[in-house]
């Protein structure tokens, strides 16, 4: 089974909703430890995004990936714009020309965004950022896929080790981003960063979920 | 909170026609993307500078442009950085043929668009030098944090490297200049309240009536340390003596003397910081050539102040004092 190119655009649809939804849970998260920006950035950045949708009705995957991240790049600001925009034009790139992904075609979009934010934003693993969330989700997608899962069940793992990822933020001490300015304090609240990257493949989890396998 | 806002997401664009038409004389504003240009610019064999940086800290940046300073400035949403496509355009509106220099301030958001907005400008052929300032003596552990942060020293270094701008110097003296001025200059903020950002519409954060934060940044971020408040005169040194250690400053060394109003804090209350300071400094026979008191770089409504020193020698000297034209620094006119 594959995902087609209307499948992610619903993704992306779907997780502007998210966002819209939680966007003042965001900003409490990041108000907590950082600046109270981030629910109001990335709405602002996910609107615009819906309102190319039309845009994107004679574009391959690749294209209406870049597109998300030319789209956020100019319109959030903050670090989340070009860190999700990062995320969005790498994993375009790995999907330049394709009408529809294999479970290896996603695979390898994540893994071009993943890096992406690694180099633009310089984190590691265990930094408080948005990186310990993406890389357990990676990771678990590529052994749910050796396991011989199909997507739905491998997209759920992902989400999964996902979510765990973002919960182990909770007692990390920031070393990225404004967030490390507050030393010890940062420890004890969960990164928004790491939350709004959960909920984008939470997003996919449940959007594709209804694929046959 | 009672404020003298129409709608949240409309404060950065009302006040952007608002300097239009208030500073037509040394401005102009062009929209989406937005950015604040010098009236004459391009300036043709002059080193175009350009700053930018989330809004809520007026007059930085847009009211720093204009003759002897930035040459552009980029808003972006209140305290969130401007997008590489608002900097690649006032890139291009500012490139007389001697390069640009960016002045960015030390926060994640700021770097990679700064960095963004570089790499494009290159791709046009413009030649592009960076310079960040990270100033903020508050954040001690520099390897593993983002580092320090861009505060008061952002505004001086403004002046003086517009002011060597305007005498023709070629793009990287100009940034040299920038880079010694952040090199020699420390800051150091606290806060007596916290600040209400317009979309949250509440404070960030809550800080009793008898307590302070010590080494706030502008963000409305809480500071690394609370307690309860002090006199003037030990808040001032509470402020000063780890800056006097950090670069280090020593007896018989001249400084700019900056004292910073948060944007919630009347001037008189200012000037009292400053005989602090003075005092402070002048027991450790440290000269104060210049200064510098009022609210310049701020934290929207946020009460308090921060105080910046920088080393000073002839050339800085005859740099801050050389004739400045923008809406909210103008001397020598």
């Amino acid at each position: 089974m594959t995902v087609r190119r209307d499948d992610v655009i619903a993704w992306i649809q779907a997780y502007a909703d998210v966002i819209a939804e939680n966007k003042a849970r965001l900003t409490q998260l990041d108000s907590d430890i950082g600046d109270g920006d981030h629910g109001t950035n990335m709405d602002r950045g996910f609107q615009a995004v819906k309102a190319k949708v039309p845009e994107f009705a004679d574009k391959d995957i690749g294209a209406v990936l870049k597109t998300v991240g030319m789209t956020l790049v100019s319109t959030v600001g903050g670090a989340s714009g070009p860190l999700y925009g990062t995320f969005f034009l790498q994993a375009g790139s790995a999907t330049a020309g394709k009408m529809e992904l294999s479970l290896n075609d996603w695979i390898a979009a994540l893994q071009a965004g993943v890096d992406g934010i690694i180099m633009r934003g310089k984190a590691n693993l265990g930094d408080k950022t948005m990186v310990d969330a993406l890389l357990p989700a990676l990771q678990a997608l590529k052994e749910s896929a050796s396991s011989g899962a199909g997507l739905p069940a491998s997209l759920k793992a992902s989400a999964a080790a996902c979510e765990q990822g973002m919960l182990a933020t909770v007692p990390l001490v920031a070393r990225k981003g404004r967030a490390s300015y507050l030393g010890e304090r940062s420890a004890g609240h969960q990164d928004p960063g790491a939350t709004s990257s959960h909920m984008l493949l939470q997003a996919a989890a449940e959007s594709w979920s209804m694929l046959a396998d | 909170m009672k404020k003298l806002i129409n709608k949240p997401e409309d404060v950065v664009k009302e006040a952007l026609q608002a300097m239009a038409s208030a500073h037509a004389d040394l401005i102009k504003v062009h929209y989406d993307p937005n950015f604040i240009v010098r009236a004459d610019a391009p300036v043709k064999g002059k080193v175009g500078i350009l700053s930018g940086g989330g809004s809520g800290h007026e007059p930085m940046h847009g009211g720093f442009v204009g003759m002897g300073m930035l040459d552009a400035a980029c808003p972006g949403a209140v305290f969130t950085s401007p997008t590489p496509d608002q900097m690649l355009e006032a890139t291009k509106a500012i490139n007389g043929g001697a390069g640009v220099l960016h002045i960015v301030k030390n926060y994640t958001g700021d770097i990679l668009n700064f960095e963004m907005a570089a790499d494009l400008a290159k791709g046009e052929g413009i030649e592009v030098e960076a310079v960040v300032t990270n100033d903020d003596v508050a954040v001690q552990d520099s390897l593993y944090t983002a580092g320090r942060r861009g505060v008061g020293v952002t505004v001086l270094a403004e002046k003086i490297t517009g002011a060597a701008a305007e005498q023709k110097r070629p793009l990287k003296a100009v940034a040299d200049i920038c880079r010694k001025v952040n090199a020699q200059g420390r800051t150091m903020g606290m806060a007596l309240t916290s600040c209400t950002v317009p979309a949250a519409g509440k404070p960030t954060f809550d800080l009793p009536e008898d307590e302070m934060e010590i080494g706030i940044g502008i963000h409305g971020e809480p500071g690394r340390t609370r307690m309860k408040l002090k006199t003037v005169a030990e808040i001032t040194e509470m402020l000063v003596k780890p800056i006097l250690e950090d670069l280090p400053f020593k007896s018989g060394d001249s400084v700019l003397a900056f004292v910073n109003g948060m944007g919630g804090t009347p001037l008189l209350e200012l000037y009292v910081v400053y005989n602090e300071l003075a005092k402070i400094l002048g027991g450790r026979q440290i000269k104060i050539a210049r200064n510098l008191v009022g609210s310049y770089i701020t934290s929207l409504d946020m009460a308090g102040c921060s105080i910046t020193l920088v080393k000073m020698d002839d050339e800085l000297i005859s740099l801050w004092d050389a004739p400045v034209k923008t809406p909210g620094l103008r001397w020598g006119i």
